[in-house]
């Protein structure tokens, strides 16, 4: 077999002798599991877990028009974000599909920070270029940054030791841009992919061996290194969305159930007017959320029928761990896109019964009511 | 590694007991550390007639989906309906948690299966 040439994190060495199976992600030779997915999903619920997810792309664009800029690509109105606070936004092409679904780190109206999928990084940066005002400057980071995510209820009770800020008084999607951890310049976001409390931790590559080590020696037994395996079916059970899966070229965010993230009385955005047109002739295919009836697992591209017929294919499907049942997203044509309607899940040609629903997922930590117990 | 040394294997990872004219078969130790979680197995029918090389049956673990094929022609006496409930048993003792028992037709079949030494050569490629 061809050796490709894969990249490494920093963390590369740390994480083998901590068990890691690796496997090629976009480029990358990047953990999947550790200890197991199931027990790190678990771990991530009900204590911490740890990820490495350095291989996020990081672009900055900066300059007088950057806030026009930004605005002009992605779906949320970034005006109305406050100074150092996170937004979680897509990127559409001109036919209101989407390039990809990244966060936006607003410094100032004069300085942003873009933080995309690995697998899109370089045609992320190739867009945006193309779409550069003048007095903007487009610079990729990806390479100055390490990553790491800490999630989970105990995250903060670890990293707060760490850390010369007060982390209480750091707000979800907000960031502290110049805060420290065991000693080392960090960014700081109140930001995650796992539906738990946590923190991302954006820092130097040379200093991220250093902060996995601290992060690891602070929080002891409640502590466990977190791979991607873990990370998808954590990301999934919360309802997050997938480049690649939930999103793509050819699905418009409003498609996907994320009009939540579309403005559309702000000002021009790429995709604003395919969008448009999409809500007045109407969605042609909707993404829903449904449980199996009978025995099976779905899976992403596993067809979905109704009498025979296909109305869609499943973006995604697991067993869900925490919720112990068997669940799946699919992209289903909208006449039978409502709670209740029964379908039919097509595994290995076999048709098993699901009932789309809602409510299904898990409810985000930091979604829950606080007296809510 | 778990390799018993009593058992014949596969090249695909389903090891085969012997007990009279009644094969138990079942997936791998390694196969199952390489799958990881198992968390849903899909048993066969009752009765069904296999040839060798078959699909006997399923297993899927959180991000992956194997078939089991049956390693030798026969009848489906027994199915371990444990499983069904409980598809975890398969990580934790991969030999006493067999999946299917055949009543073979052909005992000639089972020794062309691997032996210990060569399923062990196998995988360590």
């Amino acid at each position: 077999m061809i050796k490709l040439n894969l990249k490494r994190t920093p963390l590369h060495a740390l994480q083998l002798a901590q068990n890691a199976k690796m496997v090629d992600f976009a480029g990358w030779e990047m953990p999947i599991e550790f200890a197991g997915i199931i027990s790190e999903h678990k771990q991530v619920r009900s204590a911490a877990g740890l990820f490495d997810v350095s291989h996020m792309g990081e672009i900055l664009i900066s300059g007088p028009q950057a806030e026009n800029m930004v605005q002009r690509l992605v779906t949320s109105d970034v005006k109305a974000a406050k100074n150092l606070q996170v937004t979680y936004t897509l990127m559409c092409n001109e036919s209101g599909g989407v390039v990809d679904d990244l966060l936006v780190y607003k410094y100032t109206p004069t300085k942003f920070l873009l933080v995309v999928n690995a697998a899109n990084a370089a045609k992320d940066l190739e867009w945006i270029k193309q779409h550069q005002l003048p007095d903007c400057e487009v610079v990729d980071l990806s390479e100055q940054y390490a990553l790491l995510a800490i999630q989970g209820p105990k995250a903060e009770a670890i990293l707060q030791p760490l850390c010369s800020d007060d982390l209480s008084r750091l707000k979800l999607f907000h960031f502290l841009p110049e805060s420290s951890v065991a000693g080392e310049p960090a960014l700081i976001s109140r930001t995650g992919y796992t539906g738990e409390h946590g923190f991302e931790i954006y820092m130097a590559p040379q200093v991220a061996a250093h902060v996995w080590q601290e992060l690891f020696r602070q929080g002891g037994a409640d502590i466990a290194p977190i791979g991607l395996g873990a990370r998808d079916t954590l990301r999934f059970e919360a309802k997050l969305p997938l480049y690649g899966q939930e999103l793509g070229p050819d699905i418009t965010p409003l498609e996907a159930g994320l009009a939540w993230f579309v403005n559309m009385d702000k000002s021009d955005f790429i995709g604003q007017a395919a969008l448009r047109k999409q809500l007045s002739t109407g969605l042609k295919r909707q993404q829903v959320e449904f449980e199996m009836q009978g025995r099976g697992i779905p899976r992403t591209g596993y067809p979905v029928q109704k009498d025979g017929r296909e109305i869609g294919y499943v973006t995604t499907g697991y067993y869900a761990p925490s919720l112990d049942k068997n669940i799946g997203l699919a992209l289903i044509e909208s006449a039978y896109a409502h709670p209740g309607q029964m379908i039919d899940i097509m595994v290995r040609n076999r048709s098993i019964p699901a009932r789309i629903g809602k409510g299904l997922f898990y409810v985000p930590a930091y979604r829950r009511k606080k007296n809510k117990k | 590694m778990d390799l018993p040394k009593n058992l014949r294997y596969t090249k695909t990872h389903e090891w085969v007991r012997l007990e009279g004219q009644r094969a138990y078969i079942g997936l791998t130790d390694f196969a199952q550390k390489e799958l990881g979680d198992i968390v849903f197995v899909e048993l066969p029918d009752l009765d069904a007639e296999l040839a060798a090389g078959e699909q006997l049956g399923v297993v899927e673990s959180v991000k992956a989906v194997a078939d089991i094929n049956s390693p030798l022609s026969g009848q489906v006496v027994e199915i371990n309906e444990a499983l069904e409930d409980s598809p975890e048993l398969v990580n934790e003792n991969a030999y006493d948690n067999w999946i299917a028992v055949l009543k073979l037709a052909d005992l000639s079949e089972y020794d062309s299966l691997l032996t210990v030494e060569a399923y062990q050569k196998h995988i360590e490629g």
